[in-house]
This record gives structure tokens, C-alpha cells and sequence, in this order.
């Protein structure tokens, strides 16, 4: 059994940042990871980091704007920490060397973003996630920080207890991708999941094909909440074919959309009078699918984004690396012809229920990044916060789990005295199989299925080897099988379903229709198979762990998106077309429960450091 | 691989009995396009009745635990061909219609994570970023050459990261300013200088490339030689910590065993001119009176 202080799963901007602050602690630290480091999909972020650097901008403003981008979704604790503590993270990358844009002065350069009533995107290039991502890892071999790369990372040992607050968490279970070799790992001190974004719920998204929903899904089945999951962001500038994302910092820069018409729609047809193309994302990916709809989308699918005014030579130095996604993803160039760009899916608001120190109700267990939810977007993300977000709660994570006092949060996790349970009718049950009984399915991962030795606490290292012998079952299990059905059909059944139904436009029948496609998936699940018999890189038996994965996380989507008749942020539901303050000030937690999910409900908390954020009509 | 939303949505708005009354030009809009998307599903389902196109890819293929693969050997599959299919598309579409123990690493799809270097047609690239269209066929796809094979198009990447990371590849500086709030300054001619360095994503396509890597297996190696130039021309470290690093890269098996061929830049998949890099690490190691071999 490897054994550290603090074991990071998942090594993209918040994985690294974790570990470079755990080991500043002093902790003996460890990142696994499916990936090596510099592979993690942080690497494809483009935009930049908003931090208010600068003469004429504050961390309050900073505040306001994502409060607002949130729709009165997201927690002023949360966002307030976020906006004060970017500028230092920011300038701490700085100081570690990323080589950022910038301004004849030497200093690092900042840019537009959309939602922002300040430039205070601090970027690199249009490939800022790329130098964040190289520049962590770079500090963490200067640390000799131990990785284990291409360890799939499969199960957390947990304590088994009825009550979720009460479970602690000890370590995973993890395997050599390359040797097949199954692992305990004993973390004394914390777990903390960074595993990055559940896109590939869907098959036209920005996301790469290793962001499964890995972390959340193990969490939750492990008993602790998922929240606000159906605040997916559908980004508006992708490319058609393959959904490379083209980055806000082209409008950023002055890019202009228009329809097949050549009408500038953002203006003209009155989606955002004030702002235009850099009005939020939600607002721009559905003006453009309503352009399309309404007959006047270029083709009937998509829209043209327009940076040919801005010049050559600006392009070259602040977009260049747009030139080479649309010409090499599109065959389009972008500095003679306008580049075609629809909406895909990008980023899921929603993710693993934590406070700001990361902490998530199960001890021992944090979560930061994508797969996390502290809530800082709420209903809607901006572009830049995703960067911010890694790095400052990266940090935080890091520290706490290595043992730092960083002060009690503010916000609380799992129920309280104003948690509300919730209710919602669906056409097909969810969750497992066989719920309630002792199906394996249904349990805790690394809890006892058999409930051997109840009421008896095991050391820690036991709960780690049970979880072993678990997910050993497990594997053992899908590779004996030699028929039944492979999980390529089944994740593509998945995808195709999520992108008709639970996409920008949504409608009761189709999230109906969503949930019965899932389940009808999840019950083929259960004779799936693993064809490849072969223990070394063997990614058949990956894919298929990481497709249980989906379609857990595929299912607390669709119920939350059902549940919240409401229109907020991302989430646009066709028969509520309004906010509902009154009803829907509340955040949407989804509870495994031993394999029958619970919804419940908390309230938002809008209350700051210094004043409460008041809920206003979100117009740009 | 697209989103639906266009049919959705309108399917939606039917069922709703349609809230807003539309405007005659939206109608006569409408009326147009469901002409047009009659006649583009005719044209389509014409297209694919005639072509029928494949495309035919021959794979490299080892596993050393498998009997019928411990002999490497090439398998061919015949891809369905969609415009703007790229060589990734094609093994992934193998992989998941005909044969699920085909191995490859890959995750980005957008050339950023570096994950998906192969050896298209005799050369170094990129599977994402190799479009179909562009290659004689059939194409053929091999795990890039000089480096241990693991499984089909999987290479061991242990020893490039380890020539990676043999070159300090971090930033260093014996003078931050005082302030948590203050940045260091850097010209931006000088961020231009080091900006193509910066753009390796740690693919080997050039240590797979490089004919004096092959025959020496401690040469640092193309990419670490520019991770090290990044470095070195950074104004933000200083001249003393340039002058370490210079030593690093001047050593035995450093800059001076590049024999300029060219190879390395030649496959970049970032465009990265590393063999400029190289010469101008070995000027400037001349330049401060380092011995050379």
C-alpha cells in the first residue's frame, strides 16, 4: 500500500496548485493522475484569469460582476474569497515565471471579457490555461513532488456509516493504466479530487475526452452531495465539427457575430442592447441557437464570428493561436474569411459539494476545480472565474488538507436547519439497480457490503484494503466477462440523448425522455464487458469504469434540470420562462443515498462581508 | 458529432402551441429553411449513397501479454471517411466499432495536451491535428519510432520526460519584488522571445524525429534543449542564473551534438524553430568562453 500525507487526484491547474500548497506546508504529498500532468484539459483553457490588479478596479467589483454572471445563484462567501484572493494567485504565477502577455511597461496585460465591468482578464496569448497548466507542473518538479501518472484512480475508501457526515475518508484505489496493477493509496491527512469537468456527458463539447465526471460520481456514490449539476455551460463560440473551442477573448478583442444575413444579431435583435457580443455566455449561446431556429443561422446550424477588422498584426499577437484552431480543426482563416462558431457544451457550474476551505461533508474528502462546487459561478460561469477558481481554492485545499487552520467557513455543507427536501416527478426511477439491497452497486465505495463487523470502526488502513478487494472484485468482474455489450455503444446512447434533450433548450418531455434513455443505459450497464484481455494500457477497462461514471453524473444533470422549473442563468426551461427568486434561491443538492438519490435543497447565501448582493433583473 | 439543438428546439416549439405569433418574414424564413433542410437531407443521403467512402488505415499492433499480438503486425480497418475526419477520428472510430482493445493515449483532440503523436505515413504528427484528406492512402499509423513500445500505438514516454525534466525546467530568479501584488517587469520583445518555446506541449514528436537521440540516448534532445532556451532568454531570471543554465546545456550529451539537420523543427507540431534554438544556445555558450566538446 503507498501511503502520504495528502494524495491529489487529478493534476490540471487545481490538482497541481493543491499539491505545490501542500507540500509548502509541509506535507508529504502525492498527485495521481490518468493522465501525466501536462495532458489535463486545463491545457485547452484560452481566455485568462480575471483578477483585479489594477488602478480603478477592486476585488468588490470583481465580486458584483460574478454574483451577477451567477444570476443570484452562486455563494457570496465563496465569490467574495475568489476576488480576493486572484490577484495574489495571479501574481504568484507571475512569480513563478508563466509568461503572460504584456504592455509596453512590463506589466501583464488584461483584456475584456464578457460580464466584466473592468478589463481584468489577465491572460496569456489565447492559450493562458496551457501556460498556467506547464508553469504549475514545472513548480511541482522543482519540488519533487511524487506523481504517479497514468494511475486511473477508481474508488475512495470510506468509512461506512449510515449517516454520510459521519463517514470518514481514508485513501483510494487506484490502477497503473500501463501495468494493470491494482493499488491502495492511505492518505493520513486528505483526499482532494481535482478531476476536472464531466463533458463528455455530451458528444458536442469543448471538453477533452478524458473529463468522464470521475471525481463527482465517485463522491456521490460515496454519500456525498452533488450540486446545482444542471447549470451546464453551452459556450457560443465552438467550432461546428469537432467543438474546439474558439475563445471569448476573440470578442474580447472586438470580434463581431453575425447571422447569415450579416446582421450584427446581438445588437439588432436586441439580445443585449448594452453589451452586444460580450454579454454573458448563457445570453450569447442562446441568442445564436435562436438566430438558427428562427431560419437565419448560416447553413440552418450555425453563426459567423467576424475578427478580420481587428488587423493582422493584433490578431497575431493576442489571438494567434485562434488562426491555428481554425484552420487546422476547421480550414478556415480566420484572418481573410469569418469563422464559423456555434454553441457546445464547455463547463458544468455544478460539481461536488464543498465550503471554501474545499472541504466536503465526508472528512478527509476535498474537491476543487470543475469538479467541485463551492459555489462561486452558480447559474452561470464567466469566462475567466475557471482559472481563478483552480488556482485560489487549489491553494486553499492544499492548505487545509495539509493541516493549516484557514478559519471555520462560512458555508456550511450537507443538511441544516434550513435544508428543504425536495421532490420531482420522474418517469423512470433513478439511482441503482437494487437499491436497498446489498448489490454492490449500492453501497458506499469501500464500504462493506456484507456489514461484517457493524458498529466496529476499522483502522484507517483496513478501510483502504477493503476498498481494494472491492474495486479488485470489480475489475476482476468486467474483464471474466467475455459477452454482452461494450461501453462505446452505450456512452454514444448516452451522449446522443444528453445533446437532444439536455442541451441550451430545454423542455419537460424531452428531460422525461432524458432520464429513461439513462436508465435504459444504466440497465444495460449491467452487461457490459471489457473485450481487451490484456492487463498492460488495457483503456477498454478505463473507459468502461469511467462510463459508470457517466452515466451517474449524466442522471444528477437531467433530475436537476428537471426539478428546477425555473429559467436561471444557463439552465432555460421552455414552460418557465422566469426566474423565480421567491421559489428558486436555493441551491439543488442530489444525494446518492445508498442508491436512491434524495434531492433536498439549501439556500443561497447572499449575505457578504459587507453587504448582501440583492437580486436584480440580469440584463447586459 | 453535433448538437441537435436546431431540430429540438424547433420540435419544442411546435408542441408548445408556439407562445409568439411570428412575423411574416419569420414565416417566409421558416418556409425557406425547411426547404432547404428538405433538400440538404437529399442531397446528403444522395452524397452518401454514392460515395459510400472508406477510408483504409493499417495499424501497428503489440501486446506483449497476448498471444496473437507478442508478434508485432499491421491490422487494416476501413473507416467510414467524413470531411474533416482527422487520423485520430479514424482510430477512435476503429477502436469503437470494430476493435476495443485497439491502444492509443489521446484527450484533448485540439493539438494542446500533446498526447496523440504517432508516426502518420513515415512521419512524425499529431493524430488530432493530421486531417484524412491530406494523406495518401491507405494510411498508415505506427507508435513513433526510437522509443520503447508498450502496446499498439502506446510508447513508453518515461525517458523523454526524464531529459525533460534534466534541464532544471523551472523558473528560477534570486530577485522577486518585494510585494505579493507586484510583478516582475518583462519587456515584450523579450515575451516574444521566449514565446515559441513556451508553446512545447511535451509531444517527443521531435525526439522521435531526431537522429542523434537515436544514437544517443543521454542527448538531451530537441525539446529539452528549447525548454531550456525558454528559460535561459527569460530577462526575468538574470545573467547569473543564464549562466547555470548555460552549463547545463552545454555539457557532453547538450547543444553541440545537434548536427542541424532540421529534423526536430521539421515535425513540430507547434512550429516551434528548436534547431534555431540550439544554435543560438550554442552562440551564446560561446559567447561566455564555455569550453565546448
Amino acid at each position: 500500500m503507498h501511503e502520504h500525507d495528502v494524495l491529489v487526484v487529478g493534476a490540471g491547474g487545481a490538482g497541481l496548485r493543491a499539491a505545490i500548497a501542500a507540500h509548502e506546508e509541509g506535507a508529504d504529498v502525492a498527485i495521481v493522475t490518468k493522465l501525466h500532468p501536462v495532458r489535463s484539459h486545463t491545457g485547452a483553457a484560452e481566455g485568462g484569469i480575471n483578477a483585479a490588479l489594477r488602478d480603478g478596479d477592486s476585488w468588490q467589483d470583481h465580486a458584483y460582476d460574478t454574483m451577477k454572471g451567477s444570476d443570484y445563484l452562486g455563494d457570496a462567501p465563496a465569490i467574495e474569497t475568489l476576488c480576493q484572493d486572484s490577484p495574489e494567485e495571479t501574481i504568484q504565477l507571475e512569480h513563478w515565471g508563466m509568461p503572460f502577455s504584456r504592455e509596453d511597461d512590463g506589466r501583464v496585460s488584461q483584456r475584456p471579457f464578457g460580464g466584466l465591468s473592468f478589463p481584468r482578464t489577465t491572460y496569456a496569448g489565447a492559450e493562458t490555461g496551457h501556460h498556467l497548466l506547464h508553469t504549475l507542473y514545472q513548480q511541482v518538479v522543482k519540488r519533487g513532488i511524487q506523481v504517479y501518472d497514468e494511475w486511473y484512480v477508481s474508488r475512495l475508501a470510506v468509512t461506512e456509516d449510515p449517516d454520510p457526515e459521519k463517514r470518514e475518508c481514508h485513501g483510494i484505489v487506484a490502477f497503473d493504466v500501463q501495468t494493470g496493477e491494482v493499488a491502495g493509496f492511505r492518505a493520513r491527512k486528505g483526499v482532494v479530487l481535482a478531476t476536472g469537468g464531466p463533458g463528455q456527458v455530451f458528444d458536442h463539447t469543448t471538453n477533452a475526452v478524458s473529463c468522464t465526471g470521475d471525481g463527482p460520481a465517485m463522491a456521490y456514490r460515496a454519500g456525498v452531495p452533488m450540486e446545482d449539476m444542471e447549470f451546464i455551460q453551452f459556450h457560443p463560440t465552438t467550432l461546428p465539427s469537432t467543438g474546439v473551442l474558439i475563445s471569448e477573448g476573440v470578442r474580447g478583442e472586438g470580434g463581431i457575430l453575425y447571422n447569415d444575413i450579416g446582421e450584427r444579431f446581438m445588437f439588432e435583435h436586441g439580445y443585449a442592447s448594452n453589451d452586444g457580443e460580450l454579454a454573458s455566455r448563457d445570453v450569447v449561446a442562446r441568442a445564436e441557437l435562436t438566430e438558427v431556429n428562427e431560419g437565419r443561422g448560416v447553413d440552418d446550424e450555425y453563426v459567423h464570428l467576424d475578427m478580420r477588422h481587428l488587423g493582422e498584426e493584433r490578431i497575431i499577437d493576442r489571438l494567434e493561436n485562434i488562426l491555428h484552431l481554425a484552420g487546422d480543426f476547421e480550414g478556415v482563416d480566420g484572418l481573410v474569411e469569418p469563422m464559423p462558431v456555434k454553441p457546445g457544451q464547455h463547463y458544468a457550474m455544478g460539481g461536488i459539494e464543498t465550503d471554501e476551505n474545499g472541504e466536503t461533508l465526508v472528512s478527509g474528502l476535498y474537491a476543487v476545480g470543475e469538479c467541485a462546487c463551492v459555489s462561486v459561478h452558480g447559474s452561470n460561469r464567466l469566462g475567466g472565474n475557471a482559472l481563478p477558481e483552480l488556482i485560489v481554492f487549489g491553494a486553499r485545499a492544499g492548505r487545509h488538507a495539509a493541516g493549516t487552520d484557514l478559519g471555520e467557513a462560512i458555508i456550511e455543507t450537507g443538511r441544516t436547519e434550513d435544508t428543504e427536501i425536495g421532490e420531482v416527478d420522474t418517469p423512470v426511477a433513478p439511482g441503482a439497480i437494487h437499491a436497498g439491497d446489498t448489490d454492490e452497486d449500492a453501497v458506499a465505495d469501500g464500504g462493506d457490503p456484507r456489514g461484517e463487523g457493524a458498529g466496529v470502526i476499522p483502522e484507517p488502513n483496513e478501510v483502504v484494503e477493503r476498498a481494494l478487494e472491492a474495486e479488485n472484485r470489480r475489475i476482476d468482474h468486467l474483464m471474466e466477462k467475455d459477452e454482452g455489450v461494450q461501453q462505446a455503444e452505450l456512452r454514444a446512447k448516452l451522449q446522443k440523448t444528453m445533446t437532444q434533450n439536455v442541451n441550451v433548450f430545454r423542455t419537460e418531455a424531452g428531460l422525461k425522455q432524458a432520464l429513461r434513455d439513462i436508465r435504459e443505459v444504466r440497465e444495460q450497464y449491467q452487461d457490459v464487458y471489457v473485450d481487451d484481455p490484456s492487463r498492460t494500457f488495457n483503456t477498454d477497462l478505463q473507459q468502461t469504469i469511467e462510463m459508470r461514471n457517466l452515466i451517474d453524473t449524466a442522471e444528477a444533470i437531467t433530475l436537476g434540470a428537471l426539478a428546477r422549473d425555473e429559467f436561471r442563468g444557463a439552465h432555460w426551461r421552455q414552460e418557465y420562462q422566469e426566474r423565480r427568486d421567491e421559489k428558486w434561491l436555493k441551491h439543488t443538492l442530489l444525494s446518492w443515498n445508498d442508491g436512491t438519490p434524495e434531492l433536498w435543497y439549501k439556500p443561497v447565501i447572499l449575505e457578504g462581508e459587507d453587504k448582501t448582493y440583492e437580486p436584480k433583473v440580469r440584463s447586459y | 458529432m453535433s448538437t441537435h439543438a436546431t431540430q429540438e428546439q424547433e420540435g419544442a416549439e411546435v408542441d408548445a402551441g408556439d407562445s409568439k405569433p411570428h412575423s411574416p418574414h419569420q414565416d417566409r424564413r421558416l418556409q425557406e429553411k425547411a426547404t432547404r433542410e428538405e433538400q440538404s437531407q437529399r442531397e446528403s443521403d444522395e452524397r452518401t449513397r454514392e460515395r459510400e467512402e472508406t477510408v483504409e488505415i493499417k495499424v501497428f499492433r503489440y501486446d506483449p501479454e497476448v498471444a496473437e499480438k507478442q508478434e508485432p503486425r499491421f491490422d487494416t480497418f476501413h473507416v467510414p471517411f467524413e470531411k474533416g475526419m482527422t487520423v485520430l477520428d479514424a482510430v477512435m472510430y476503429a477502436r469503437d466499432h470494430y476493435d476495443s482493445s485497439l491502444t492509443f493515449r489521446h484527450s484533448c483532440r485540439q493539438a494542446i495536451c500533446g498526447s496523440d503523436a504517432f508516426f502518420i505515413n513515415g512521419r512524425q504528427r499529431l493524430g488530432c491535428q493530421t486531417q484524412i484528406a491530406e494523406l495518401d492512402t491507405p494510411v498508415r499509423i505506427e507508435p513513433l519510432p526510437h522509443q520503447e513500445v508498450v502496446k499498439d500505438l502506446v510508447v513508453d514516454m518515461d525517458s523523454f520526460y526524464e531529459q525533460m525534466e534534466a534541464v532544471e525546467p523551472y523558473f528560477q530568479t534570486n530577485d522577486l519584488p518585494e510585494g505579493d501584488l507586484d510583478e516582475q517587469r518583462q519587456s515584450r520583445e523579450n515575451r516574444e522571445k521566449i514565446k515559441m518555446g513556451t508553446r512545447c506541449i511535451w509531444c517527443a514528436s521531435c525526439m522521435s524525429s531526431c537522429n542523434i537521440a537515436a544514437g544517443d540516448d543521454q542527448y538531451l534532445g530537441p525539446a529539452p534543449i528549447s525548454m531550456a532556451y525558454r528559460f535561459a532568454m527569460d530577462e526575468r531570471e538574470g545573467e547569473d542564473i543564464q549562466d547555470h543554465r548555460l552549463r547545463i546545456i552545454e555539457q557532453e550529451h547538450g547543444v553541440w551534438r545537434c548536427q542541424t539537420q532540421f529534423s526536430c523543427t521539421n515535425v513540430c507540431p507547434k512550429d516551434i524553430p528548436l534547431t534555431e534554438h540550439i544554435q543560438e544556445l550554442k552562440r551564446e555558450a560561446v559567447k561566455k568562453n564555455l569550453k565546448f566538446w
